[in-house]
């Protein structure tokens, strides 16, 4: 029976992708537009081939930023919402600021963060990554922290235990499902704002320079050869996170009984 | 542990005032008195609004009284709370989603620091206390209402508290669940000797489960009067008898009095 469900939720989606690539090229075959609008997936499959080692860096590179750049952003995260759901004062600087924060376009500071950290380093793509990831982290984490019911606080005061205990007993476990919603949410801004920031510096190896390079060249099967490696990124990190979730908590995934 | 002749509870001019000056002031409770002898089952009835539940939460220290003295074991009911000399089961069981059934018994041990062994010992003990062997191992997620019930009254008596303070805990469970529960929790009583508050806003359950049933009256939150309730027995047959249908009528009667 598990066997068979596991056939039922993979084969749809491969079957899915397999019509959608197999219409695309299809009607690229029978409308033949100018090759530069959109190029038959055979082509980009054939450009991925004739610049692998180029592809390979730019994914591993833009991966550098990507993996670092969510790691940072997330441990800044869980340490804003702890110290905003704990201390009184914390919460009244660091949430406004934080809403002040993610009310400014991440992504068009991107230029600004090159002047800060060199218009070639990769420092500066780390950073739009780091304030993009932040801000769904520390709301989410955050209300999972305070979100607990109450009568399990009474329950830990009853037997007369100290704050610490219970945000280590009740408050985290209680975060964890809003946590690791956050994190799969970050998992994909993460890919966007790495690649969106190379648009405007950083190493000229990386992703987003071989898409906006590629274009220029008008050479497009490249820049979607680009484009998909980096949506392979962004699908790998996301079952990264979806495992972690599962290997994390798995008490959340038993059947509900109701 | 216990001296007889100290009582469980004692509450002495008791009042509590919720917001105190602002506009939104309530008098929740208005000059309680109340002793409660040890071994004692009382329950605390009235309409909502009556301070039922604050009273409770006196007694457990998770308020502070505004006027008066409540003392618990003979000390003062913040004293009673740090040394652990009661336990609170709450109308939501409050289990610990991401702990097994045993985890959620043994927490209180773990907080009080007992031996990974004893603790799973003592577990073992309550699982059979409340009839759910079979579940150690199960998550809350599985667990019906009635069940869940049963492990969150197993935890606060995993550590033998001398007094078990009740908040409306059968609330939330359906009929025939309820009274399956009421026994158990009269079984446990007399096995174990605990003092026993359960709060409830159902005048049989009240009747059938207590020694004392304390009627209260709403707005300010009052004492009525307290009714000492004798039944031959507290068994299935006890919910059929004449005494048990007086004493019913008995504190409904002393509600209604208390709503005027």
């Amino acid at each position: 029976m598990k066997q068979l469900s596991n056939f039922v939720q993979i084969w749809p989606p491969l079957v899915a992708t397999a019509i959608a690539l197999g219409s695309w090229e299809f009607l690229l075959w029978i409308t033949q537009p100018d090759g530069f609008v959109l190029p038959p997936p055979t082509e980009i499959a054939a450009a991925v081939g004739e610049n692998f080692a180029t592809i390979t860096t730019a994914t591993r590179v833009t991966g550098f930023i990507i993996v670092t750049g969510l790691v940072a952003g997330v441990l800044l995260g869980i340490t804003a919402a702890l110290l905003v759901t704990t201390f009184r004062t914390a919460n009244e600087t660091i949430t406004p600021l934080a809403v002040a924060i993610n009310a400014i376009p991440i992504v068009a500071l991107a230029p600004i963060f090159n002047f800060w950290f060199g218009l070639l380093s990769p420092r500066s793509n780390q950073a739009v990554v780091v304030a993009l990831v932040f801000f769904p982290i520390v709301i989410n984490t955050a209300r999972g922290l305070t979100e607990v019911e109450p009568s399990q606080i009474e329950l830990m005061e009853s037997y007369g235990v100290r704050k610490w205990r219970i945000i280590r007993e009740v408050r985290i476990p209680n975060a964890m499902p809003f946590f690791f919603t956050a994190l799969k949410l970050a998992t994909s801004l993460a890919v966007i704002a790495a690649i969106v920031a190379e648009y405007f510096g950083g190493r000229q190896d990386a992703l987003g320079n071989i898409i906006t390079s590629s274009a220029g060249l008008t050479r497009y099967a490249d820049a979607w050869a680009a484009v998909l490696a980096g949506s392979l990124l962004g699908i790998v990190l996301y079952g990264v996170a979806v495992l972690a979730e599962r290997v994390t908590m798995p008490w959340y995934f038993l059947a509900r009984r109701s | 542990m216990t001296s007889q002749n100290v009582p469980a509870v004692e509450i002495r001019g008791v009042s509590k005032v919720f917001n105190p000056g602002g506009s939104n002031e309530v008098l929740a409770l208005e000059d309680i008195n109340l002793e409660i002898a040890a071994g004692d089952f009382v329950t605390l009835i009235g309409p909502s609004g009556c301070g039922k539940s604050t009273l409770l939460r006196l007694v457990a220290a998770l308020v502070g009284s505004s006027s008066g003295e409540v003392l618990v074991n003979g000390k003062s009911a913040d004293q009673a709370r740090l040394d652990r000399d009661y336990s609170m089961v709450f109308q939501k069981a409050g289990l610990f989603d991401w702990r097994n059934v045993a985890r959620n018994i043994e927490l209180p041990l773990e907080l009080m620091g007992w031996r990974k062994s004893a603790r799973h010992r003592r577990s073992t003990e309550m699982l059979e206390l409340v009839q759910l062997q079979d579940f150690a191992r199960h998550f809350p997620q599985q667990l019906s209402g009635g069940m869940a019930q049963r492990v969150a009254i197993a935890r606060a008596m995993s550590f033998n508290p001398a007094l078990l303070l009740m908040d409306e805990p059968f609330g939330a469970l359906d009929e025939m669940t309820r009274e399956h529960m009421q026994n158990e929790v009269l079984r446990i009583w007399s096995e174990t000797n605990t003092t026993v508050i359960f709060v409830t806003h159902s005048i049989s359950e009240a009747v059938f489960l207590s020694t004392k049933v304390v009627v209260m009256s709403p707005r300010p939150g009052r004492i009525a009067a307290v009714l000492e309730n004798h039944l031959e027995s507290r068994d299935d047959t006890a919910r059929d008898s004449p005494e048990f249908f007086a004493n019913v009528s008995e504190v409904r009667k002393l509600l209604r009095a208390g709503e005027n």
